[in-house]
């Protein structure tokens, strides 16, 4: 689906009419630039290459900065695919402008960013485990994981298992989340609730599968 | 961070009285109970302020029927009509959560000399 490339700029609070406390991320969402068209015949799928945060050409890779020129287009540091359908293709031709106005009041999105990294962690924090006793002898091992097997059958232990090791960094994907507002000046979106990763780090929002 | 700072305080009241831990209010608030909005009144002495901005809110704290009642607003509420100062009180700390181990005389904070209503009004 059809959707920006934006910064997490932090959270706040907002009430409603009635008083209610709502937490929102604040997004800054675009204005983005359609790079390049791809499509069924072509591409094998149709999607809108989208760029975002103009820099200099310098900062862009040779490869990159001739694939902007190609449509006499500013150079952008970041670049998505969103799929979209053909009438999208139709509408949105490169170099047009894609801007917070596409999103409503209420809309649900999906919002997608690489989470805060953790470093390598125990089993309580990345797999919600709940240790072992304080106190009835426990000896040394107080946030361990325990058993992770059996013995002679089947003699190894099985592939997935829950165990300690390298948290968060990862791609993450946040679905139907609510718009508060829409900010269309300041190219500003409200969303109720917590979005992956740091302050400043990127974010791709999109619209839900109807 | 600037864009938090102008949009995310836009809801931001502009009349909340200046009041510290320590100083004894009066809140009128208002709630929705079966679908009527009532009003009630709290009064006590703020035992904490936290947060800033939008996030910021106050613990009122007050001795109702012998047991000790406590309940925290958002400082930007829309359901808080008004926030009305009584007393200034004098304290050596920032958050007064002693106080819900203090009974009689000393569960009580000092007026501050300083600090007095009048001192206020006349800053004003």
């Amino acid at each position: 689906m059809l959707g920006l490339i934006g910064k997490k700029i932090g959270m706040t609070r907002t009430f409603t009419e009635e008083g209610n406390s709502v937490p929102v991320t604040l997004l800054e969402l675009g204005p983005c630039v359609v790079t390049q068209q791809k499509n069924n015949d072509k591409d094998g799928y149709n999607a809108l290459q989208v760029g975002f945060q103009e820099v200099d050409e310098k900062k862009v890779s040779k490869p990159l900065a001739g694939h902007f020129k190609k449509n006499d287009l500013k150079f952008y540091k970041f670049l998505n695919e969103f799929k979209v359908g053909e009438n999208n293709l139709k509408e949105f031709d490169v170099g047009s402008e894609l801007t917070v106005e596409m999103f409503r009041e209420t809309e649900l999105v999906d919002v997608t960013g690489v989470s805060k990294g953790r470093g390598f962690a125990g089993v309580m924090k990345r797999h919600n485990f709940s240790g072992k006793n304080a106190t009835h002898g426990t000896h040394k091992s107080f946030r361990g994981a325990g058993s992770i097997g059996q013995c002679a059958t089947p003699s190894r232990v099985f592939k997935g298992k829950k165990m300690a090791g390298h948290m968060g960094n990862s791609v993450t994907t946040i679905h139907n989340l609510e718009i508060v507002r829409v900010d269309k000046d300041r190219n500003m979106v409200m969303v109720k609730g917590a979005v992956p990763g740091h302050k400043n780090s990127n974010i791709i929002v999109k619209k839900v599968k109807q | 961070m600037e864009l938090i700072d102008k949009i995310g305080n836009e809801g931001k009241k502009k009349d909340v009285p200046d009041f510290r831990a320590g100083d004894t209010v009066k809140v009128y608030y208002r709630f929705n109970e079966a679908g009527k909005t009532r009003k009630q009144i709290f009064q006590g002495i703020v035992i904490q302020k936290r947060g800033s901005g939008m996030n910021s809110t106050f613990t009122i704290r007050k001795i109702s029927h012998r047991i000790g009642v406590e309940k925290i607003f958002p400082v930007h509420s829309p359901l808080i009509d008004e926030i009305e100062i009584l007393s200034r009180g004098h304290t050596r700390k920032a958050k007064l959560f002693y106080l819900r181990d203090k009974k009689g005389k000393k569960g009580k904070v000092r007026q501050s000399k300083k600090r007095t209503l009048k001192a206020y009004k006349n800053k004003e």
